[in-house]
Order: structure tokens, then C-alpha cells, then sequence
């Protein structure tokens, strides 16, 4: 069936992919890539130095892009519990930062390590046939599949301001000559993508 | 046990009652790790997240899955700061939206 992962025998996964999916994958990849950054640091800023970046200390502001704030949240922020005082505000914003020096860095290495691996993966594909190919994923590798996959659906996701459940209701009932339908598509196709490749891997 | 020295329990018994309010935060009051609801994950994702990262079965994964999804929050696990500052970075590159905070109630 076409947009579903289906399991291997002995593990791993394996989904049928026409060029025109191909592309848009890897495409939505590659802007994944660039949106998190070549090295330490908000994107083309830095050159890429394998040495500093061991080294380097991560960001301590939250980024300003919200794609990225949704990938990179702060971790002592509780979205429901309000600050009771400035001065617990200031605390927790004194907190966020510090764990964001000391993880910012090796998250966003973890997401491009993943985004990087769906784009090999792709470009490994020999055509088995006019027009598509058959993509096979050991288990190893569908577990980056599975992480860029849910990367590139929070992106999307928070490109389309996708933030309770009635939002993804609308989106279901857009009319088709909605802007914004065809990132809809691609947000529900790899939606089923990733519900296949999920079920495919479950303990 | 004749010549087997037996390690020391590192068990430290917690008794404090769920009442106990804290006007100050106590060193040994425990931190805990808090996943919030979001739309864009998949309800199977997030189980399958708690079952591979913590070791959870299916379905004490699929109920803090659900208290999630229901309450818009749940307590995915507990320890010390440090633990917690672990766990909320692994979930983070899940990417699930997850907080820390010492636990108050």
C-alpha cells in the first residue's frame, strides 16, 4: 500500500515511495537541516569546526524561531503553571538557560544526525522500477526515520499553528484552495508515515 | 552466604505524605519529569517513546500516554535533578515537550 511502512521479516520496515514522494521527503529534510544549523549556534553563523563544537558551549536564549522553540522547549517552563513570583521567574528562566548551554547543542546533533540519515537513505534508493523505488530500513535506521519523521511533523506542524486538537479538525475540512492545503497533505501523509513505521517497532 | 559480601541496599525510603506542602523547596524532596500534551505527536509515538526510553510495559506505557492526552500533562518518571535534567533532554530529542520541577504537592 502505498504511504505505509510495512514490517520486514527478521526486522526492520519497508515502504514503497514514488519519485514524486521521494523528492518531497527529501526536500522537507533538507529544509529540516537547514533550520537546525550547520554547527553550535543559530544556523550559518559559524563554521563548522568538529573541535569547537565538542567544546562549545550551547545557546542559552531560547530560539526565536517557533519551529525551533517547539524542537528546543525550555525544560524548567511549565506551560500550565505560570511563574508564582518574579522571582520564581526569574529562576526558571535562569534554569532554562543553563540546561540549554549544556543540551542545545547535542539535541540539535541528534536531529540533524537523523534528518542526514533520511536523506542517505534516500539517495541509496536504486529504482526498481519505472518511477518509484522500494525503501527497506533495518531497525537501526528506522529509528532516525521515526525521530526525523515526528521532527518534520512538529515542524510543519507548527509552520500550519497546529496547537490544540481542533486545529488539526480544521485542517481536515480545508477547502482546496487553501494555501496552506498542500503542506496539509504532506502533514497527514507523514502522519500515516510515521503511525506504520511506529507500529513496526513497538516492543 | 559463606565468603559473598553482599552489596549495601541503596533503597532510600521516602515517607513523606502526598499532603505535605513544601513553602521552600527541600534538597531531598524529589524532582520529577512532566510530559504536556501537544496535537502533532502521535498517541502511539508517545507510548511507544515511554515503553523504548523508560523500559515501561505497554500499559502502564499507554495509560500515562492517555493521562497525557486527557489532562494535557503526566509524571513520567522521578529522582533526583540531575535524572530528571536526563530525562527531559531524551525526551526533547524525541521530541516530546517535556518539563522538570521538584515535586510540591
Amino acid at each position: 500500500m502505498p504511504g505505509t511502512f510495512e514490517p520486514l521479516p527478521g526486522g526492520g520496515a519497508a515502504v514503497a515511495l514514488d519519485d514524486v514522494e521521494i523528492s518531497i521527503i527529501r526536500s522537507l529534510a533538507v529544509q529540516l537541516l537547514e533550520l537546525i544549523g550547520p554547527g553550535p549556534g543559530p544556523a550559518g553563523q559559524e563554521p563548522a569546526d568538529p573541535l569547537a563544537e565538542l567544546f562549545a558551549d550551547g545557546p542559552s536564549e531560547p530560539p526565536s524561531d517557533p519551529v525551533l522553540r517547539r524542537l528546543f522547549p525550555d525544560a524548567y517552563n511549565d506551560p500550565e503553571q505560570p511563574p508564582a513570583s518574579p522571582a520564581q521567574a526569574d529562576e526558571r528562566q535562569e534554569y532554562s538557560a543553563e540546561f540549554r548551554r549544556y543540551t542545545e547543542n547535542d539535541l540539535r546533533a541528534g536531529k540533524r544526525q537523523n534528518a542526514l540519515a533520511v536523506i542517505r537513505s534516500l539517495d541509496a534508493l536504486a529504482p526498481i522500477e519505472v518511477g518509484g523505488a522500494v525503501l527497506e530500513l533495518t531497525p537501526e535506521e528506522s529509528r532516525g526515520w521515526l525521530g526525523a519523521l515526528n521532527d518534520l511533523r512538529l515542524a510543519i506542524g507548527s509552520r500550519l499553528e497546529i496547537t490544540d486538537e481542533d486545529d488539526t479538525d480544521l485542517l481536515y475540512r480545508l477547502p482546496d484552495d487553501d494555501p496552506r492545503k498542500p503542506m496539509v497533505m504532506a502533514y497527514l501523509w507523514l502522519g500515516g508515515l510515521q503511525e506504520t513505521l511506529v507500529s513496526t517497532l513497538m516492543p | 552466604m559463606g565468603g559473598v559480601t553482599s552489596p549495601a541496599p541503596v533503597e532510600i525510603e521516602r515517607t513523606e505524605s502526598a499532603e505535605e506542602v513544601f513553602a521552600v523547596p527541600e534538597p531531598d524532596v524529589p524532582w520529577v519529569t512532566i510530559v504536556h500534551n501537544d496535537p502533532v505527536n502521535l498517541m502511539s509515538y508517545v507510548t511507544y517513546v515511554f515503553q523504548t526510553y523508560f523500559g515501561y510495559s505497554k500499559d502502564k506505557a499507554t495509560k500515562l500516554m492517555l493521562d497525557v492526552h486527557h489532562k494535557g500533562r503526566a509524571v513520567v518518571s522521578s529522582g533526583s535533578r540531575e535524572e530528571m535534567e536526563r530525562d527531559v533532554q531524551a525526551m526533547h530529542g524525541y521530541g516530546l515537550w517535556a518539563t522538570l520541577q521538584q515535586d510540591r504537592k
